[in-house]
């Protein structure tokens, strides 16, 4: 039986959902699904939507918002904050050892092959102090729960984490449709995230830009999965959306063509991955990027957030060594528990793995948003045994995890109120100092039973509050 | 502003323009098909030239049909003009630019995209024509009416004025131009049943069947019409009004530029002079068609020379 947040096994609220449990039980059921179509309304009407690959008749799709708001208590919040903290400190200092002295290669803790021959490891950075020495400046840490008080890391996100325009949205469509909860509950804060994320990168500038610096963000286009957040963002910094095609390099500035001629560009708050970012520097057909870019970066005349490298944070195979990473840089044990991995890699391991094929979750090392992996217990059998020749052919390209029992938040349906599982993406912005937005991205499997919360796989999201003491 | 964005915002605004005037020109095909005795489906040829799309037509049609015209019209997504394909280019445009426009803006944007897409998802019947055209006229000026009532008057408001006049007037340039014969003097001064049923025709493409009473004392007469739409400026389709409106945005753009002037401001001002200077006489005697064609073809040099002077592309 999982954990539910809300409710004990008595069917008694848990003491942050007591107010709302109370609220919830006057309620008329009619009224409350008019409000679920109301806020799907919103979402259409607003274009809160988002991009599936390989689906020519549904491009643009809404995610499934659930009016029921996961609620943490300050305690409980204060203790992941601390864990949160503690851990994207590691990955800043762990970036920057790897790509200069790599002493926690030379200390024997972390295999030299593992960052060297990883693909997200940038030799280009190797040497290279970002501005402000921040490579992290947006991290976006999953985390799930199993029990009362066992959170684990999932993920940690360091590339370019999304999602914190649903955060946001979410908040202001419950802030619309349920003012009264705001009244009744105490809940922090989650809008000062645009405000503190245009601070948080003015504050990592190239140390020669004078005056004001000039941030924007730099997207795929249009037709990218995430572009709703993109626009969103830079709309609600109040700095400019460009698009590679705007950009070019000249006089050693990275500078966007404006309908007075070139202006340049200090922070580029980056939504493209590394990989096109430069066409002169990685892939050669990128259309994306902006040739050059790389050769600004490193003369120290633009600052690039996320910086480019950091992706191998979020390779499983590292992930799986967060631990030792943790105790490593800051000299104490992780407060916040990593889920227990196998790395196939590793012929002990990857034998288990083959034995207990069928209790374990395998995913991809550079794998993401739940594509190319297998969920052994709900998987068929011939799902199973054709997932694990492609694993004895690949061994090191494959990590495997036990099924957690995720924890339940009620969602609401037609008849009332059903428990699902759910996972909790917290944003944390680093730049001279670290600020963890309290609350953050709960994503829900809708399915009854499913693990997978991923929006791609039909997963939803929910408001979600931290309330104060 | 960037480039993109200046050429997102004139090109969203163009589309919505075209949209509507599609719209419009069906409108005033079905009637024709109402009220004519003995009209054919031959008329469509004409209702397709007035969009500038009777080749493309006749490329995927063996037939012309007043169905099948009011559906590659309306519908067909293969037809870049067609009213359906015009409101998804013009709020594709608009996500782009999402970040200039005001959330009432972008909102009757999408809602447009979201209503139309759904109304238009199959065929209509014909007797909802009437109907789905009201509403498609009814949203564009809702997304007009956003844009009017929440956006600064600054720079983004003046490309999307600009593209806004530049494709009306092109539209009114080519509706005139279809039909210039039957304004020709040479073939009557008074109208006959005839003529007086192709004018209307003309003046309902532009919503201007009931202002000509107006402005011109009820009978309709060929010359007026020609001057109700190329000189008369208190006429919102007309040649001159679009230039006025052409020129004091771009002069409010130099303005705000620190007095930039480009080749564009150059042709713009020479175009209004010779729209404010003209008369219809003399129109007619340098030959009604060879003005339009000179007009539509200076029309489009000017919108080269904008992309150019403020950087539209690469």
């Amino acid at each position: 039986m999982a954990f539910d947040e809300m409710l004990t096994a008595e069917n008694l609220p848990r003491p942050p959902y007591k107010d709302y449990h109370e609220w919830y039980a006057a309620q008329d059921t009619a009224h409350l699904i008019r409000k679920t179509q109301d806020a799907e309304n919103i979402f259409r009407k607003t274009g809160i939507t988002f991009a599936v690959y390989g689906h020519a008749d549904s491009s643009e799709k809404l995610i499934p918002f659930d009016i029921i708001p996961r609620i943490i208590s300050a305690r409980e919040w204060r203790k992941l904050a601390q864990g949160i903290e503690q851990r994207v400190l590691a990955l800043n200092a762990f970036l920057d050892d790897i790509y200069h002295k790599q002493e926690i290669i030379k200390a024997g803790r972390i295999p030299r092959e593992l960052i060297e021959k990883n693909v997200a490891f940038l030799p280009e950075m190797i040497g290279f102090k970002p501005p402000g020495g921040v490579y992290t400046h947006i991290v976006g840490t999953d985390i799930v729960r199993t029990g009362e008080d066992q959170f684990y890391v999932l993920e940690d996100n360091a590339r370019t984490p999304s999602g914190v325009s649903y955060m946001l949205e979410n908040r202001e469509t419950m802030m619309q449709m349920f003012p009264e909860l705001f009244t009744l509950n105490k809940v922090q804060r989650v809008e000062d995230y645009p405000r503190l994320l245009r601070q948080s990168l003015a504050a990592v500038a190239p140390p020669g830009c004078k005056g004001k610096p000039r941030v924007a963000v730099l997207t795929p286009g249009i037709y990218n999965s995430a572009y709703y957040e993109h626009s969103f963002l830079a709309d609600q910094m109040g700095v400019e959306l460009v698009e590679g095609s705007d950009l070019r390099v000249l006089d050693g500035k990275v500078q966007m063509r404006t309908t007075r001629g070139y202006e340049a560009i200090d922070v580029l708050y980056r939504r493209v991955d590394d990989d096109f970012l430069d066409p002169l520097t990685f892939r050669p057909d990128s259309a994306l990027g902006i040739p050059g870019i790389m050769d600004v970066y490193r003369a120290g005349n633009v600052t690039i957030a996320n910086a480019p490298g950091t992706g191998i944070c979020d390779d499983k195979a590292i992930y799986s060594y967060m631990p030792e990473i943790v105790e490593f840089y800051t000299g104490r044990k992780a407060l916040l528990e990593n889920v227990p991995t196998w790395r196939c890699s590793e012929p002990a391991s990857l034998k288990y793995v083959l034995e207990n094929i069928a209790d374990l979750v395998i995913k991809e090392v550079h794998g993401s948003g739940g594509y190319g992996m297998l969920v052994g217990p709900t998987a068929t059998k011939k799902e199973r045994s054709d997932f694990a020749e492609k694993l004895s052919a690949r061994p090191s390209n494959y990590i495997a995890q036990p099924t957690l029992a995720l924890s339940t938040v009620p969602i609401f349906v037609n008849k009332g109120i059903a428990p699902r599982h759910v996972d909790l993406r917290p944003y944390v912005l680093v730049s001279d100092k670290v600020k963890i937005i309290p609350g953050g991205l709960t994503r829900v499997a809708i399915k009854q039973g499913s693990l997978v919360v991923n929006s791609s796989q039909g997963g939803g999201t929910k408001d979600t509050w931290v309330l104060e003491d | 502003m960037l480039g993109r964005t200046a050429n997102g915002l004139y090109w969203m605004f163009r589309y919505i323009e075209r949209a509507e005037n599609i719209a419009r020109l069906v409108d005033a095909g079905l009637r024709v098909s109402l009220t004519r005795a003995g009209s054919s489906d031959e008329d469509w040829h004409g209702v397709l030239e007035s969009a500038g799309v009777r080749e493309a037509y006749s490329e995927v049609h063996d037939k012309m049909t007043a169905s099948d015209a009011v559906d590659y019209l309306l519908r067909d997504r293969t037809n870049l003009s067609s009213v359906m394909s015009c409101i998804e280019a013009g709020r594709n445009n608009a996500r782009m630019v999402r970040t200039a426009l005001t959330r009432e803006t972008w909102e009757a944007t999408n809602e447009a995209w979201i209503d139309l897409k759904a109304r238009m998802s199959r065929k209509p019947k014909a007797a909802d024509l009437p109907e789905l055209i009201g509403v498609i006229k009814h949203r564009c000026g809702l997304i007009r009416g956003a844009f009017h009532g929440s956006m600064l008057r600054n720079e983004i408001y003046n490309f999307a004025r600009i593209g806004t006049f530049i494709e009306r007037a092109d539209n009114t340039a080519r509706i005139l131009d279809v039909k210039y014969y039957v304004l020709l003097p040479s073939v009557s001064q008074v109208g006959s049943a005839l003529d007086n049923f192709q004018w209307e025709s003309i003046l309902r493409s532009v919503s201007a069947h009931r202002s000509y009473g107006w402005v011109y004392d009820g009978e309709y007469q060929a010359s007026n019409i020609a001057d109700m739409l190329i000189l008369q400026v208190q006429m919102p389709r007309s040649l001159a009004y679009c230039y006025e409106k052409i020129v004091s945005n771009l002069h409010y753009l130099s303005e705000d530029y620190g007095g930039e002037r480009l080749t564009a401001h150059d042709t713009a001002d020479a175009i209004r002079t010779m729209l404010k200077r003209g008369s219809v006489t003399e129109i007619m005697d340098q030959g009604l068609h060879e003005f339009l064609e000179d007009f539509v073809y200076r029309n489009n040099q000017l919108s080269a020379e904008i992309s150019d002077g403020y950087r539209f592309y690469q």
